[in-house]
């Protein structure tokens, strides 16, 4: 345990999976690690979409898929396009053992646990309220009852991190760059469930939902199956909500009601529901990684890649490499910020920065254009499918005319215009 | 379902004193009052009468949404105290 100067070699604050990913990597490597989280329990103040990757989860945890409370093994991806009343889906169905759906408060608890076993001190209840600097080096924290000292601090302290913007390691966040979701785990019966996501036990499915009660927002809906319950949800950038006076628990409520989404949890119970900002700022975004004895990992980082839905994956590769490069540090006996350095360098040459940085534009444009990309085309892909199904006795030759033709009148031209130039900047962005 | 119920689901454990503190001499000049919307928890509410905004900082789901959306940035926010605040079973 700790010296009576409560000093140590590593203080983590922040118990999701980028810290304690953080934590363990350095226990395995014999080093001491003091990992701090505010909740009653590891898991118990951390929310997300749903699924945990199988490949970067087992980079950390090698028999997770024998150990971890999980819950179901997904199958299949749906994308769900709603319009106001009708909608048209996509579904990929391959098990290629890619995720998992698991709940949080068991999961996180799972893994801190092991991280637990490998040595790690875990301290739950306590909230970190500032880092404590000698000069211009971190040199501990402060909590509620006593302060702690190490020789590294990393800030796994999620979302809002605090911490960073108190050593002006990132500015205040705007409204813009993040997304408030909010969920619903609602409880059915595993044969239901299995029944409605044409699944077996132990199978499950993720949905993505575009449009519906989000149409003309930036905003997306997901749908998660668990052992016997679904998680439903959405995310909307905050700045949407405020212009459009939006309160996010009714976005959620209409969601459930569309007549696509209503039978999937038709006469389940709500088991909980809960909130939580996703960082949506992306590439531009990121703040400072690393300072004199500080590094910022996952969530508190901006470090989500938001069209692929994935956060826990670079939560975790984060925390990874910012204990190697702690590792490295021990070896030299120098924490300055130019040995810390060599943590931003392993995220640039890993896939983490390499994708924020391939969808730099991708939210600047959806900005710009969302009434054209979340509102008109998605409605547009269902009057297609309206049109193709309706049989009405009109030739079908009149009915391809006039839906072409009402993609160039049903805007003015110069909108159509923007589409297609702000389509091609986003991808010369993505590929070139 | 309407949102107490929602918020009925969940475990809390309530400080005695609120963790979030907006500067109220701002409030009342405020136009938006955007956190009385956004909220997921509706922990704000603006009382007419007294012209000072409501804060049941008990319901709290610790996002900090209003912290970053209020137009003055002005709300005072901080977690809960170590043992206090909200339980997510299931997230």
């Amino acid at each position: 345990m700790l010296n009576k100067s409560n000093k140590t070699d590593v203080i983590v604050v922040g118990a999701g999976p980028a810290g304690i990913a953080c934590a363990i990597t350095l226990a395995r490597a014999g080093r001491e690690v003091v990992l701090i989280e505010r909740g009653l329990f590891a898991g118990s103040k951390n929310v997300f979409g749903g699924a945990i990757y199988t490949k970067p989860t087992k980079e950390i945890f090698p028999n997770f898929e024998q150990e971890a409370p999980l819950e179901r093994r997904n199958i299949a991806h749906n994308f769900i396009i709603l319009g106001e009343e009708d909608s048209t889906s996509v579904s990929y169905r391959k098990d290629g053992n890619e995720s998992y759906s698991v709940i949080r408060g068991k999961f996180d608890r799972w893994m801190a646990q092991k991280a637990k076993e490998a040595g790690v001190i875990l301290v739950e209840q306590t909230v970190v309220r500032e880092l404590i600097k000698n000069g211009t080096k971190v040199v501990g924290v402060k909590t509620e009852l006593e302060d702690y000292f190490a020789d590294i601090v990393v800030l796994a302290d999620g979302v809002n991190s605090l911490l960073a913007k108190q050593i002006k390691l990132r500015k205040e966040i705007e409204p813009k760059d993040v997304a408030l979701s909010v969920k619903e785990v609602i409880k059915l019966d595993k044969a239901t469930i299995n029944q409605r996501f044409n699944v077996k036990d132990g199978e499950g499915v993720i949905g993505e939902i575009f449009g519906g009660s989000m149409l003309g927002v930036l905003g997306l809906g997901f749908i998660y199956t668990n052992e016997d319950s679904v998680t439903i949800g959405l995310g909307v950038t905050l700045d949407d909500l405020v212009e459009n006076n939006y309160r996010p628990f009714e976005v959620l409520e209409k969601l459930k009601q569309h007549p696509t989404i209503a039978p999937l949890i038709e006469g389940g119970t709500l088991k909980e529901y809960s909130a939580h900002l996703i960082p949506e700022g992306g590439y531009n975004k990121i703040p400072k990684l690393c300072d004199n004895g500080v590094m910022v990992v996952g969530d508190a980082a901006m470090l989500v890649n938001n069209l692929h839905w994935e956060g826990t994956n670079l939560a975790m590769l984060s925390g990874k490499l910012a204990a190697q490069t702690a590792l490295e540090a021990f070896e030299k006996d120098d924490f300055s910020r130019k040995t810390l350095k060599n943590y931003e360098k392993k995220l640039q040459s890993s896939f983490i920065i390499k994708d924020l940085k391939t969808y730099r534009k991708l939210m600047p444009i959806a900005h710009e254009r969302k009434k054209a990309f979340m509102e008109y085309y998605l409605k547009k892909i269902n009057s297609f499918f309206a049109m193709f199904t309706t049989v009405d006795g009109n030739p079908k030759r009149e009915n391809y005319r006039k839906f072409i033709k009402s993609i160039f009148t049903d805007r003015k031209l110069s909108e159509l215009c923007k589409d297609i130039w702000a389509l091609i900047r986003l991808v010369w962005s993505i590929l070139i | 379902m309407n949102l107490d119920q929602k918020l009925y689901t969940l475990k809390y454990t309530p400080d005695n004193e609120s963790h979030l503190n907006p500067d109220q001499n701002k409030c009342k000049n405020c136009i938006s009052r955007n956190c009385t919307y956004i909220c997921p928890a509706q922990v704000y509410e603006w009382n007419e009468e007294k012209q000072e905004l409501i804060i049941n900082f008990e319901n709290c789901l610790e996002c900090g949404a209003c912290r970053i959306a209020c137009e003055h940035k002005c709300i005072d926010w901080r977690y809960p105290k170590g043992t206090k605040g909200v339980t997510f079973k299931q997230g």
